[in-house]
C-alpha cells in the first residue's frame, strides 16, 4: 500500500458520504456517472452487493457507507457513481463507488494530510489512509485498497 | 500489433503444429508403412521444424531434428522401409523434439543423445535389410538441367527466411546461374523495406534428381511461387523470351511478337549459348506460369486461410456482444414505437446482428479432431505401458466446437482414457477368460446435440464395481452406511474428491486427484458428466459441453425485483406452483410432476428478495444428467440471447450464478449456476430425507 507523499500536493476528487466529505485519488478515478440502475447480486458481500452497466462491463458498485458504519440514505438527484481503477493483488479491478454528491477536482497539500489517528475516531482506522485539512473542515482519504481486500 | 509481431512466438505455435503432424504422420505410419504421402508429412514436418527452430535460436532443437530427419530421409528415398521399431524410436524422438522446444532449458542432452544411437541402430538394421530397395526412377537420371523461378512471399524475410541462403543451397547442388528478377520491385516511395520483393531465375545444371531441388524450397513452399523445370533446347521460343527481358506487359509482348524483325535481330544478337538457355527457361517458365495458375485455382489452399491471434478475435466477439446488446434496446425501442421505417431498420439491425454473431462464432469453431488426434498417441503409450493391447475408435471427429473448450477440455479427456484404459479395460487373459476378444477397445465420439456437443469416452472392460463405491464412499464419510442410493448417485460418487476405487496406485491413475477435477473442469465450461457403467460390459462418460462459452441462449425470469437468467440449455420445463401445493410443501419442497417428485427451491428465499410472492408462482424445472431440480421463480419473462460476461474479482465469493449479462433496457442480469443450484437443492433434498 502507497502512503501518501507529505511533499507534493495530490490531485483528489472530492464527494460527500453521509455529510462527511471524502476524496479519492484523482489517477484512480475513470469517470463519474449519474445514478443507473442498480442490481443486487444475492450472496455478495454487503457494501459490494451491486452491479452496474458502465458502457457494456459489468462492474461491481460499491457502498461505502457500510464500510464506515454511516445511515443509509434513498439515492437523490445528486447521487453519482464514481467508477475507480485500482490494483487488487496484482490485478487491475474496476469498481463503482456510490456518493451522495461529488464536488470537484481539486489538490490537496500533501503537508496537510495526517495519518489517520488512532483513537478518536469512529471508523475502522484501515480504512482511512489519511486526513486532510481544507477550508474549515476534513477530507477523509479512503484506503480503498484495504477497503475492498477479500476479508 | 505486439501480437503478431513476435516471430518466435509464431514459431513456437507452428512448431506445436507440426510437432502434432509430425506425431500423426508417425502413427499412420505404424498402420500403414507403406504409405507414400504420409512418409512425405513426417519428413517436411521434421524439415520444417529444423529449418525454423535454426532461425529462431533454437540451435539444440534443430541438431537433434537434422539428425532425426536424415535417418528419415532414408525412409523417403525408399532405401529404408518403415517398421515398428522405427516408428517407436521416432516418436521418442517427437518427444525429446517437443521438450527442446517448450523447455529447452531442462531438456537432458544425454536422454536425446540415446534415442539418437537407438535410431541409427534401427535404421542402420534396417539399411541393411532394405538395401536391395532400388533407387528412384528420377536418381537413375545423369547430369540434367533445370530452370528454378522462385519468388518467396512478401514477408518471407519478416519470417525469418534468407533467400541468399537458399541460392547457396542451390549453388552446392551443381552449376548454377543466378538472375534477379527486378520488375516486381515498387518505386523507392512505395517500398516497404521488409517485404521481400525480387523474385529469381536460377539455370541449374545438376545430377542431383529433381526433388534435390524441391527440397531446398521445402520449408517455404507452401507460400512461395515456385517453378522447376527441365530445360528444352527449344529456340524457337526466343521472341517470347526478348519479350520477357524487356520487361513488357503482355500487350508489348504480343506487339513484340508481331513485330518480327526486331525480335530476328535480337535472336541473332543473343545467339549464344546463355541467352539460348534463358530463352527455352524463359518459354518453359511461361508454361509453368499457366501450369501455376491451373493449380492455384485448383486448390487455393495456403492462401485461403490466415492466423489470427485468439486475442483479436475475442476482441472482434466482444465488440458483435455489444452489438447483440445495442440492438436488443433498439428493438425494445422499435417495439414500443408506431414508426414503421424505424421498426423495419430495427428488423434489419436484428438480422445483421444475428448474421454477424453467427459468423464470429463459426470463426472460433474448431473441429474437435485437432483434439482427438492426440489420444492416439496417448492410447498407444498406454497399451505399452499397461501391457494391455488396446485399440482407439474415433467417430465425429468434424464436431465442431469453440477452441476455447477445445483447449480446455484435452485435461479431462486424457484423464477419462487413462482410468478406461487402466482401471476400465481388463488384461488379455481376464478378457478372455470373460469371452470377450483379447484386444480392449476405447471409444471416443463427439456429436452435435442442440446446442450442446456430447463427447463420449466409453470402453468395453469390467465396468465400476458399485460395491467398491459404496464401501470407499462410506469409509470416506460421504454416505451414511446402508443409505439407499440411487445407481445414478452412487456412481456420480466417484466424482467426490478422494474417492478412488483402484485396487492398486498406478503411476497412470487411481490417485483419487483425477474424476472430481474432471468434474469441476467440465463444469467450469458449463458442461455436465454423466456416467453409465454395465458390470462386464463397459463404462461410459459422457461429456455434455456448450457449443460456445461467449453467447447462450438463457430463459429471462424475475425473482422479486431482480431478474435473472437461467441458460435455456439446461430447462426442460415450466409448471405453475398453485398456492395448494406451495402451501403444502412448505416443509418438504417437493414437487409431483407427472408422477416424478422434483425437489424445488424457492429462488425468492435463497435470494432473501425480501418481497411477497407473486399469486401466481412458477417453477422452472433445470436439469443436469439425471438430476433435475425445480426453481421457484414469481415470473417468467421469455428468452433472451445473452452475452455472458464474467464477475468481477470482488465477487469471487458469490455463489450460485456463473456470470452476468446485459438486457435490453442497458441493466445488468445475474445467469443463474445450474449445476451449483442443482446439487445444492438435492444436498439439500438428501438432508431432508435423513432427518
Amino acid at each position: 500500500m502507497a502512503s501518501i507523499d507529505h511533499k507534493a500536493a495530490i490531485e483528489v476528487v472530492t464527494f460527500a458520504l453521509d455529510g462527511e466529505i471524502f476524496a479519492l485519488e484523482a489517477g484512480l478515478v475513470r469517470e463519474i456517472l449519474d445514478a443507473v440502475t442498480i442490481t443486487r447480486v444475492p450472496g455478495a458481500r454487503p457494501f459490494i452487493d451491486g452491479l452496474i452497466n458502465v458502457r457494456g462491463k459489468v462492474v461491481p458498485l460499491a457502498d461505502l457507507r457500510l464500510k464506515f458504519g454511516m445511515a443509509m440514505t434513498p439515492a437523490t438527484h445528486d447521487t453519482r457513481i464514481i467508477v475507480i481503477e485500482m490494483m487488487l493483488a496484482g490485478e487491475p479491478v474496476t469498481v463503482g463507488v456510490l456518493a451522495d454528491k461529488v464536488y470537484e477536482v481539486t489538490t490537496v497539500a500533501g503537508a496537510s494530510v495526517q495519518d489517520a489517528p488512532e483513537i478518536g475516531m469512529s471508523w475502522n482506522p484501515d480504512f482511512v489512509k489519511g486526513i486532510g485539512k481544507r477550508d474549515d473542515g476534513f477530507i477523509i482519504i479512503p484506503d480503498i485498497e484495504h477497503i475492498f481486500a477479500a476479508e | 500489433m505486439s501480437a503478431t509481431a513476435d516471430p518466435t512466438a509464431i514459431f513456437l505455435s507452428e512448431a506445436q503444429e507440426l510437432m502434432e503432424q509430425l506425431e500423426a504422420a508417425l502413427l499412420d505410419l505404424e498402420r500403414s508403412p507403406e504409405d507414400r504421402a504420409v512418409v512425405d508429412t513426417a519428413f517436411r514436418a521434421l524439415h520444417t521444424i529444423k529449418g525454423s527452430g535454426a532461425m529462431f535460436g533454437f540451435d539444440a532443437l534443430a541438431r537433434f531434428t537434422h539428425l532425426v530427419e536424415t535417418a528419415f530421409d532414408q525412409v523417403r528415398k525408399g532405401a529404408l522401409s518403415v517398421s515398428p521399431a522405427l516408428v517407436g524410436v521416432t516418436l521418442r524422438a517427437a518427444d525429446h523434439m517437443r521438450g527442446l522446444l517448450e523447455r529447452p532449458a531442462e531438456v537432458d542432452a544425454a536422454a536425446g543423445e540415446i534415442i539418437l544411437a537407438e535410431l541409427k541402430q534401427t535404421t542402420g538394421i534396417a539399411t541393411s535389410g532394405a538395401a536391395s530397395h532400388a533407387p528412384a526412377a528420377e536418381e537413375a537420371e545423369g547430369p540434367a538441367t533445370y530452370r528454378v523461378r522462385f519468388r518467396l512471399p512478401a514477408n518471407a524475410l519478416e519470417m525469418g527466411n534468407n533467400p541468399a541462403l537458399l541460392l547457396d543451397e542451390l549453388r552446392a547442388l551443381g552449376e548454377c546461374t543466378v538472375a534477379a528478377l527486378t520488375d516486381p520491385v515498387p518505386p523507392l516511395e512505395e517500398i516497404e523495406p521488409s517485404s521481400c520483393y525480387l523474385a529469381w531465375d536460377v539455370v541449374l545444371t545438376t545430377e542431383q534428381p529433381r526433388s534435390a531441388i524441391e527440397a531446398v524450397f521445402i520449408f517455404v513452399i507452401d507460400d512461395m511461387e515456385l517453378a522447376i523445370e527441365r530445360v528444352r533446347e527449344d529456340p524457337q521460343r526466343l521472341g517470347e523470351l526478348l519479350v520477357e527481358r524487356g520487361d513488357a506487359t503482355p500487350e508489348a509482348v504480343n506487339a513484340a511478337l508481331s513485330r518480327q524483325d526486331p525480335v530476328g535481330a535480337l535472336l541473332v544478337k543473343a545467339g549464344d549459348v546463355t541467352a539460348d538457355r534463358v530463352a527455352s527457361a524463359l518459354a518453359e517458365q511461361d508454361h509453368v506460369r499457366k501450369v501455376g495458375a491451373g493449380a492455384q485455382s485448383a486448390a487455393p489452399k495456403g492462401a485461403d486461410s490466415m492466423r489470427v491471434p485468439a486475442e483479436r478475435l475475442d476482441s472482434l466477439m466482444d465488440g458483435v456482444g455489444e452489438l447483440v446488446i445495442a440492438q436488443a434496446r433498439l428493438k425494445q425501442l422499435a417495439g414500443a414505437s408506431d414508426n414503421l421505417q424505424m421498426k423495419s431498420v430495427a428488423e434489419e439491425i436484428e438480422r445483421l446482428a444475428a448474421g454477424l454473431r453467427d459468423i464470429i462464432m463459426g470463426i472460433r469453431m474448431v473441429p474437435i479432431g485437432s483434439l482427438f488426434g492426440r489420444f492416439r498417441r496417448l492410447v498407444r503409450d498406454l497399451s505399452q505401458d499397461l501391457g494391455k493391447d488396446i485399440a482407439l475408435h474415433t467417430a465425429g471427429e468434424e464436431t465442431e466446437l469453440d477452441k476455447t473448450v477445445i483447449d480446455r477440455l484435452a485435461d479431462p479427456i486424457v484423464h477419462l482414457i487413462r482410468n478406461a484404459a487402466d482401471h476400465g479395460l481388463e488384461d488379455a487373459a481376464e478378457r478372455i477368460a470373460a469371452g470377450k476378444p483379447p484386444q480392449g477397445q476405447v471409444r471416443l465420439s463427439a456429436v452435435h446435440s442442440g446446442s450442446q456437443v456430447l463427447i463420449t469416452i466409453g470402453d468395453d472392460g469390467k465396468g465400476l464395481d458399485r460395491a467398491r463405491i459404496r464401501a470407499k464412499a462410506e469409509a470416506e464419510g460421504l454416505i451414511e452406511p446402508g443409505a439407499k442410493l440411487g445407481d445414478g448417485e452412487l456412481l456420480q460418487m466417484i466424482f467426490q474428491p478422494g474417492l478412488s476405487t483402484a485396487k492398486q496406485v498406478t503411476n497412470l491413475s487411481g490417485r483419487g486427484v483425477g474424476m472430481d477435477v474432471v468434474k469441476r473442469t467440465i463444469e467450469a465450461l458449463r458442461g455436465t458428466v454423466e456416467i453409465a457403467s454395465t458390470p462386464g460390459q463397459g463404462t461410459e462418460v459422457t461429456l455434455r459441453l456448450p457449443l460456445t462459452l461467449a453467447i447462450i441462449d438463457g430463459l429471462l425470469v424475475r425473482v422479486g425485483e431482480g431478474r435473472y437468467v437461467i441458460p435455456l440449455a439446461a430447462v426442460e420445463e415450466c409448471v405453475e406452483l398453485s398456492e395448494a401445493e406451495d402451501g403444502r410443501s412448505k416443509g418438504r419442497s417437493i414437487l409431483n410432476v407427472r408422477g416424478d417428485l422434483v425437489p424445488f427451491l424457492r429462488l425468492r428465499d435463497l435470494f432473501a428478495t425480501g418481497t411477497p410472492p407473486d399469486p401466481y408462482q412458477k417453477v422452472v424445472i433445470v436439469a443436469s444428467g439425471d438430476l433435475r431440480v425445480g426453481l421457484v421463480v414469481d415470473q417468467v419473462i421469455g428468452d433472451h440471447q445473452t452475452v455472458i460476461k464474467s464477475l468481477s474479482k470482488l465477487h469471487a465469493d458469490v455463489e450460485n450464478f456463473s456470470g452476468a449479462t446485459i438486457l435490453g433496457d442497458g441493466s445488468v442480469a445475474l445467469i443463474l449456476d445450474v449445476a451449483r443450484l442443482i446439487s445444492f437443492g438435492q444436498t439439500r433434498e438428501d438432508e431432508l430425507k435423513t432427518a
